[in-house]
């Protein structure tokens, strides 16, 4: 666990992404953001791209296979499909982040949980306007294995991909300092099916600062 | 480990045997069998699968997973898509762990990890790596850097500690060994042999791999893969359903 000395007093850009809400917004390189576990046990899906090539974004796999490991946390570089270094987790007071989870879907949910969920709001529809939000010429093929931060899904040494409840808490945050400049989206998970939000998704703060 | 042994049908439709870091890509429809055979000990198979008639559906490490509460793959799991469906079937399967995480060996890490080698210098002995591999064989069905996605590494293991870190698993497979994939849907399947990101060994040593492709029986209802899992159960109804909407 690493906290920051940032204040947020000195952020130059700060919102609140409600419960269920996509986000878009493009970091600079050299610039540090912190997204914030409000309420506590919030899943914040999150996708990096390079901003002037969005084909190149952060890829789990690699990010993986750079650190041998699967969770992220302070001292993690986010690692590109094309092997660039995307960001660096330089503060982290939660000290685990999933990589394998993913996002839900309304088609995926009708797997996991039951055919008749399909009309529930999920987060691979917010990704889609998120992504839209930046350009309209990207889609669902650009929405590829995405970050769960605050999210604890344990793998055991025998293999078995488990739900653990949650690491997270109330005002509980990460920070991420940009390599290059990145487009971040994010969407607020909606997920009411499983117990990693408490069955009540709540918001996330995000704040920039111009280091 | 679940050691799957199917007898094989009369004959192959199709058997190529990949030599030199291989690399191949083709459309395997739905109702065949495609199965990998390491002819040495130590081989791992890179793989990603695209729904071959709209390919933004592709392999979907998450949902495999999730679906299915594992983090390595094995018989009678199934290979489920993005979108709520299974694209293959492990119908057999004598290894009993596959990772699924690592992703893809690289030009950089290949130079770090065994040094030069070039095609000048090599001739066809030179070093590949399975990202350029990938981008190969991705390229000739008017795919790219956006198509590439964690990908499957069939024969190899990797295991993690209660902290997440991980430790490549010397030995997985020996020669012989196999795995058989029954296509759901008509995919595009993109391979190649490069070794495992994360095998310690100093040596660049890619081994040799068959392919065969031979028809299957449809799955059952009773179908082992099929019923492995309630969520397998609804990802078969989900292709099935868009099997017949599909099919004239």
């Amino acid at each position: 666990m690493t906290t920051s000395n940032l204040a947020t007093a000195d952020a130059i850009y700060r919102h609140v992404i409600p419960a269920g809400d996509p986000w878009t917004y493009e970091i600079k390189c050299g610039q540090t953001l912190r997204i914030v576990d409000v309420e506590g046990n919030q899943a914040a899906d999150t996708l990096f791209y390079d901003a002037h090539d969005p084909a190149n974004r952060y890829s789990a796999s690699d990010t993986i296979q750079r650190q041998a490991a699967l969770y992220l946390s302070t001292g993690t570089t986010l690692i590109s499909n094309l092997g660039d270094e995307l960001l660096t987790i330089v503060a982290d007071t939660c000290g685990r982040h999933d990589t394998l989870g993913g996002a839900c879907s309304r088609e995926s949910n009708t797997m996991r949980y039951s055919l008749d969920k399909e009309y529930m709001h999920a987060c691979r529809d917010s990704f889609i306007c998120g992504v839209h939000a930046w350009r309209p010429d990207l889609g669902k093929r650009d929405i590829t294995c995405n970050i769960n931060f605050f999210m604890n899904v344990p793998v055991t040494p025998d293999g078995r991909l488990t739900f653990a409840d949650g690491v997270s808490a109330p005002g509980y945050y990460v920070e991420l300092r940009a390599e290059r400049d990145v487009v971040c989206v994010i969407s607020n998970c909606p997920q009411l099916n499983n117990p990693c939000n408490a069955y009540n998704p709540t918001p996330i703060e995000v704040l920039i600062w111009d280091l | 480990m679940d050691a799957v042994i199917n007898n094989s049908p009369a004959a192959a439709l199709f058997t190529k045997t990949l030599t030199h870091s291989g690399l191949w890509s083709g459309v395997i429809s739905r109702g065949k069998t495609l199965r990998l055979t390491a002819l040495e000990a130590g081989a791992n198979v890179g793989v990603l699968l695209y729904n071959a008639d709209v390919p933004s559906e592709r392999y979907n490490l998450p949902d495999t997973l999730k679906g299915q509460h594992i983090f390595y793959l094995r018989h009678p799991y199934c290979l489920h898509s993005d979108m709520g469906r299974v694209l293959a079937s492990i119908t057999a399967d004598t290894v009993g762990w596959h990772d699924t995480v690592c992703g893809a060996s690289d030009a950089k890490g290949v130079t770090a990890k065994y040094g030069e080698k070039n095609y000048q210098t090599a001739r066809n002995d030179y070093h590949r790596n399975a990202r350029d591999s990938f981008l190969i064989e991705l390229t000739k069905w008017g795919l790219g850097p956006r198509d590439l996605v964690p990908n499957l590494n069939f024969f190899s293991k990797v295991v993690s500690d209660d902290a997440g870190r991980l430790t490549f698993a010397p030995g997985n497979s020996k020669a012989g060994d196999y795995i058989e994939l029954r296509f759901e849907m008509d995919t595009l399947v993109v391979l190649n042999t490069c070794q495992h990101p994360l095998d310690p060994d100093p040596q660049y040593r890619p081994r040799n791999v068959r392919l065969e492709v031979f028809r299957a029986l449809p799955p059952a209802a009773d179908d082992v893969c099929r019923r492995s899992r309630p969520e397998n159960e609804r990802a078969f109804f989900n292709t099935e359903t868009y099997v017949a909407l599909r099919t004239p």
